[in-house]
């Protein structure tokens, strides 16, 4: 019994025991570089690997949903198919069009992943585990976010295809549109944690009230906020049903049609990467970060909470694209602006209640009652002028 | 001066000069943001987190966006064709010539108390403090003047359309 006592927390700590016991060997003078080193593959083999795994999932779970296998053939299971699709992109032809603008359309792919891949510098993904702990490590996020705008831009537009500038031009006005509920879902966070540091506000939902965790989720603003934060996240990943940006039946692959092999890859990866790194900051901001859903539980390790998490959410993204069709460009602007902003806004204004009122049933009453009217009425107002019936297509519709 | 700082300013002086002398308009646009994300960079390597990231958030987030955004729906994206002027070129370079000696002076004026004592790193936190405890007042009239530029953008966009119909 002792002896597990003993080993618990070193197996929470094993990374960072680890990569301490790795830079000993290091002279003083390069221990800061090899520290960054060390990060920044950690990152990058971990997230890569969960990449691979997920298209397999995806593939896997979309199959079931539509009655079909999904890949079966390679390996166990279908278990090395993303391994094969990697050697097939890797020996593909990379086409460039006689008329693209070559550096742009070089330099596209390359800034997207950088840009996906830079996020993950401010997730706390364990117990001591953040590469950096930045006092605006939410604003870090967000900057970084805004840089994959302009990269799926260039993609667009250095291909000289009107596909490729279709859905260059989709993906910014929706990317655009959702950052704001984006950024304002997560303010009221930062509001109740009264910092910008990831770190800090993962500390404070680490404790527990018998065996209930203080995750901000389990609060009327929190629940709101988090549900906001997930939908803007699925239109800013460009996935199903805001997939208007590569939707293939319409506009082949939107800004990526123009590309092909590696590059085709490293945008399908940076789709998934920015993903998973939007996934990452909605469990630091409402799901207690690495810390156990009960108290009971605090003793496993607490990075294995973080992608127990993360492959949930990934579980739900996938779930709702097998289930919701594409919305229309109009009903995706109206969703924005007209549902989306004024819920985020007052949900501030809940949050800003909910601090200064006395704790007790009273503070749950207002505070539910203040993000619940809202939903139901901004609803309504989408809803107005339209009539819901079963619709009969004929021929020439 | 250190080497990233050299860096920096060799990325923010030729991405702003090449921004200035390119002849696609989309490419004068992504110089003219490399010029902007080493500035703050520059911001970030002074400590000073909050408006180095709030740089990065608007003008690489908003305003080159918005930039590329009117070339595209301008069609103007083909290579330009300018006369050289030389009267303009004269004018530019003293123009340029004044700006950069009154910000010389105003440096080198100032460069004595500075350097008397070390600033400490500002956190976001003390940003925030004085944002709305000192300077509450030029904050509200600012987001009073936005919110009145949107509403006027808005009634323009408005116009527009019924003018279509």
């Amino acid at each position: 019994m002792t002896l597990l006592a003993l080993w618990i927390p070193q197996l929470d700590q094993i990374f960072v025991i680890a990569a301490h016991w790795l830079l000993s060997y290091l002279p003083a003078a390069l221990q800061p570089l090899g520290s960054a080193i060390l990060s920044v593959a950690a990152i990058i083999v971990a997230f890569a690997t969960l990449f691979a795994l997920t298209t397999l999932l995806e593939r896997k779970g979309l199959g079931r949903m539509q009655n079909r296998y999904g890949p079966n053939r390679v390996g166990p299971c279908g278990l090395f198919q993303p391994l094969a699709d990697g050697v097939k992109s890797l020996t593909k032809e990379d086409i460039v069009p006689i008329r693209a603008d070559r550096a742009v359309h070089f330099m596209a792919p390359i800034l997207l992943v950088t840009a996906c891949f830079l996020g993950y510098a401010v997730l706390p993904i364990g117990r001591n585990m953040v590469m950096v702990d930045m006092n605006a490590g939410v604003l870090f996020f967000f900057a970084v976010g805004s840089l994959m705008e302009l990269a799926v831009f260039m993609a667009g537009w250095s291909s000289r295809s009107k596909y490729s500038l279709l859905g260059a031009m989709r993906a910014i006005a929706q990317m655009i549109s959702y950052e704001v509920p984006l950024v304002l879902a997560s303010i009221v966070v930062l509001m109740q944690a009264g910092s910008l540091s990831t770190v800090t506000i993962v500390n404070m939902q680490a404790s527990y009230s018998g065996i209930w965790p203080h995750w901000f989720v389990f609060t009327p603003w929190g629940l709101a906020g988090f549900v906001l934060f997930m939908i803007a996240a699925t239109a800013e990943a460009n996935r199903s049903p805001f997939d208007l940006p590569e939707g293939e039946s319409e506009i082949i692959a939107g800004y990526y049609t123009e590309y092909s092999g590696f590059k085709f890859a490293l945008f399908f990866l940076g789709e998934y990467i920015g993903m998973f790194a939007t996934s990452g900051l909605a469990i630091t901001l409402f799901l207690g970060g690495w810390s156990a859903p009960f108290s009971f539980l605090a003793w496993v390790p607490s990075y294995f909470w973080f992608f127990a998490k993360l492959l949930t959410l990934i579980a739900v993204f996938i779930w709702v694209r097998g289930t919701l069709p594409r919305l229309r460009m109009d009903q995706l602007m109206n969703l924005a602006w007209q549902f989306m902003l004024p819920m985020t806004i007052f949900n501030v204004i809940t949050a800003g209640i909910w601090h200064f009122m006395p704790g007790g049933p009273l503070r749950w009453l207002v505070c539910s009652t203040m993000v619940v009217a809202p939903c139901i009425l901004f609803a309504s107002g989408l809803k107005r002028k339209k009539k819901f019936q079963v619709r009969t297509y004929h021929f020439s519709q | 001066m250190t080497a990233s700082f050299i860096l920096l300013a060799v990325l923010t002086v030729a991405g702003t000069a090449a921004a200035m002398s390119m002849r696609n308009a989309v490419h004068c646009v992504l110089a003219l943001t490399l010029g902007l994300t080493s500035v703050a960079m520059l911001y970030l390597q002074l400590g000073a987190q909050f408006v180095g990231f709030t740089q990065i958030l608007v003008y690489v987030g908003a305003v080159a966006i918005l930039a590329v955004f009117a070339v595209m729906m301008t069609h103007n994206d083909k290579p330009m064709d300018l006369p050289d002027s030389h009267s303009a070129w004269i004018a530019g370079c003293i123009v340029a010539a004044a700006v950069f000696a009154v910000l010389a002076r105003a440096i080198v004026s100032s460069a004595p108390t500075v350097q008397a004592q070390p600033q400490p790193a500002a956190t976001v936190q003390q940003v925030g403090d004085a944002l709305m405890h000192r300077f509450v007042l030029p904050l509200e009239i600012m987001g009073l003047l936005l919110t009145a530029a949107l509403i006027g953008a808005v009634v323009i966009a408005m116009d527009r359309r019924e003018e279509m119909k």
